[in-house]
């Protein structure tokens, strides 16, 4: 019993895992979380719904565009719309990204409208696979493993690549970065593009386990951020843990509290770290800075 | 900014000089006089756009004062109207003690979640304030106290013997409070109190070593704005008489967020003026395709490349834009564009007045 709830928290905690991971790249590079990261995502989860369905596109393909479509739509949204900010104050950068949500929001219910569609997908979440007494569908066990792939794919190319650290100098500190010869630009929009794609995957892989409209990735989003809070909004791999370890919490509170007000665990999560412990689990205290 | 007289006396006055009590006795006046102007139905609307700009006024003592964001007014309402509203089913308090109620309950609420938010720099209360908008509407939609998702039918309501029934009545209640809570709210942001929020929103250190208490501060901020939200909610459910949990949603939020930010941020005329125009925006938003020459341009645009049923969304691509068009163009909103036309007269008299004698003696 309670291995099979750890399993199914595992599945679900990917997905927050994945939301958080983007969600950190971008708040450590820029200092501000992008609220728009839900919609962006939802957004990318349409562009391969369409390719598919009205499209008649095969699957490898459709999820391709539909990364390549959310790599320049994070880019752009830097380059075109954060960048632009006149006053760029934390403020006026927050108040842009939600801006850039609605816009979205509205855009998708506009052109879809409020109905809620199945998504296709060449796992189903129906099929199911026993190791012992756990019993796990195919989609979560795709999700467990597509989650872990592109994290390691992510932490690899922010440890060994030159242009990782370059991005990770630009996250610590851009004007230090610049003086050492890193296009700080170019890196900051890179990351908003990298970023928008891991919570593209989030979003394909949520779309088939519920159903598809312009408010999937509303509760994702909250969990993102409840897991980034959870394990440190400076900590990338903190994070990540987070992610996982609200994903077990909650399935255990949905198991034996109630099942009811499983998706309020979120914000309690939130409230009880920022009391006792603001940095996160494994977060530091950053500096400072007037 | 433009230069302004510094003089805290003139500042703190409740009603500067002979112009500004006139400009006060002519609004009034208006005010009193339009609810027999318009056509009935309509008064329904001014209502509506009365409740928002309390709301405003509340959120633009936080984020236009304090520089912080909440994600969560809609949930700050939802408990102003559900508090009002069982006081007056469950113990039987006149709606005169449910209103004070309402705020109270919303404020408490407030203090104890920006208590632990906003002890800490950063984005923090944003992200809290977005899981209790989720959380407040996940729990009064699953508890049958609250009754679930098919929501609360509100009581007759008396203000001592008077009933306040209809959209008249309705409306002098709410306006007059909008009118009353803006009077406070300009008085706090000119006093002591609204200065020491000015210096946290332009830097939370430098007004630490001036001797602010910013915790304190900001919470107090967090705590007021929600009170104003929480009377917003009690006089929603008044006029509506009816809440349920759908009402007070996320979108909701983000809506009272950009009215304040499209109007101005940090001005008691900016909170007021986005608040009229954005009440007004949502209001219609169900019903775009009614509105003179652009509705139907739009139905056909939605008809040929958009979906015909997801028309109403159109009201938030535009108030997302506008929002984002605001920061990038006029950080301070329409007060801000209000501000560059009276700038504009000023040079142009001045410019006329220099020019004045130069052409007569020539």
């Amino acid at each position: 019993m309670l291995l099979q709830i750890v399993a199914s928290g595992l599945s679900s905690g990917s997905i927050y895992a994945l939301v958080a991971l983007a969600l950190v790249i971008t708040y450590k590079t820029t200092g501000v979380p992008n609220f728009a990261q839900g919609e962006m995502a939802m957004f990318s989860a349409f562009v391969a719904y369409v390719l598919i369905v009205d499209y008649n596109v095969g699957f490898v393909v459709a999820f391709g565009a539909a990364l390549v479509f959310a790599f320049v739509l994070g880019i752009g949204f830097e380059g075109v719309f954060l960048r632009r900010t006149k006053n760029p104050t934390h403020l006026n950068l927050i108040i842009m990204t939600l801006g850039f949500q609605l816009a979205l929001f509205g855009l998708a219910g506009w052109r879809w409208g409020a109905d809620q569609r199945r998504f296709p997908f060449p796992v189903s979440a129906n099929e199911v696979v026993h190791f012992g007494n756990v019993t796990v569908s195919t989609l979560s066990l795709a999700t467990i493993s597509i989650a872990l792939v592109l994290m390691a794919a992510v932490f690899a190319f922010f440890r060994f690549t030159k242009l990782g650290v370059a991005m990770q100098a630009t996250q610590q500190d851009a004007m230090a970065a610049r003086i050492n010869g890193v296009p700080a630009r170019a890196v900051v929009a890179l990351t908003f593009g990298i970023s928008s794609v891991i919570g593209a995957v989030a979003a394909l892989l949520t779309a088939p386990l519920i159903t598809l409209d312009p408010t999937l990735m509303w509760d994702p989003l909250l969990k993102g951020f409840a897991a980034a809070v959870l394990g440190g909004m400076n900590t990338p791999i903190g994070a990540v843990l987070g992610g996982y370890l609200l994903g077990i919490v909650e399935n255990l509170f949905g198991a034996y509290v109630s099942v009811e007000f499983k998706s309020a665990v979120a914000f309690l999560i939130i409230v009880i770290v920022l009391w006792f412990r603001p940095v996160g689990l494994f977060g530091r205290k950053p500096p400072r800075k007037v | 900014m433009t230069p302004r007289e510094l003089d805290h006396y003139a500042d703190v006055q409740l009603l500067p000089g002979k112009a500004a009590i006139a400009k006060l006795v002519v609004l009034l006046a208006v005010l009193a006089v339009l609810p027999f102007v318009v056509p009935g139905y309509r008064i329904f609307t001014l209502n509506y756009m009365a409740v928002f700009v309390i709301v405003g006024l509340g959120l633009s003592i936080l984020v236009g004062d304090t520089g912080q964001v909440s994600l969560g007014h809609a949930g700050f309402m939802a408990i102003g109207a559900y508090t009002s509203v069982l006081a007056m089913t469950e113990l039987g308090a006149p709606f005169l003690i449910a209103l004070p109620a309402a705020g109270l309950v919303s404020a408490f609420f407030g203090f104890l979640l920006g208590l632990p938010a906003l002890r800490l720099d950063g984005p923090y209360l944003a992200i809290a304030t977005l899981g209790f908008g989720l959380a407040v509407t996940l729990i009064i939609g699953h508890g049958s106290f609250f009754g679930g998702h098919m929501g609360l039918v509100v009581p007759d309501a008396y203000l001592g013997p008077i009933p306040l029934s209809g959209d008249i009545s309705h409306y002098f209640l709410i306006v007059g409070i909008a009118i009353v809570l803006a009077l406070a709210a300009r008085n706090l942001s000119v006093t002591r109190v609204g200065r020491a929020f000015r210096a946290i929103r332009d830097s939370p250190i430098a007004a630490e070593t001036m001797g602010v208490d910013v915790a304190y501060y900001k919470t107090l901020s967090f705590t007021v704005s929600a009170a104003f939200a929480g009377i917003a909610g009690s006089l929603l459910a008044l006029m509506n008489g009816f809440i349920s949990p759908g009402v007070f949603s996320v979108t909701l939020s983000l809506m009272f967020l950009a009215m304040v930010v499209f109007g101005g941020l940090g001005s008691i005329a900016g909170a007021v003026l986005g608040s009229l125009v954005m009440g007004y925006v949502n209001l219609r938003m169900d019903a775009v395709q009614e509105i003179p020459i652009f509705g139907p341009m739009l139905q056909n645009f939605s008809d040929a490349y958009m979906s015909p049923s997801g028309l109403p969304n159109v009201g938030w691509v535009l108030t997302g834009s506008m929002i984002m068009l605001t920061i990038m163009f006029e950080p301070r909103g329409l007060y801000g564009v209000w501000l560059r036309i009276e700038d504009g007269v000023r040079w142009l008299r001045r410019r006329g007045a220099s020019d004045g004698p130069a052409a007569g003696t020539g």
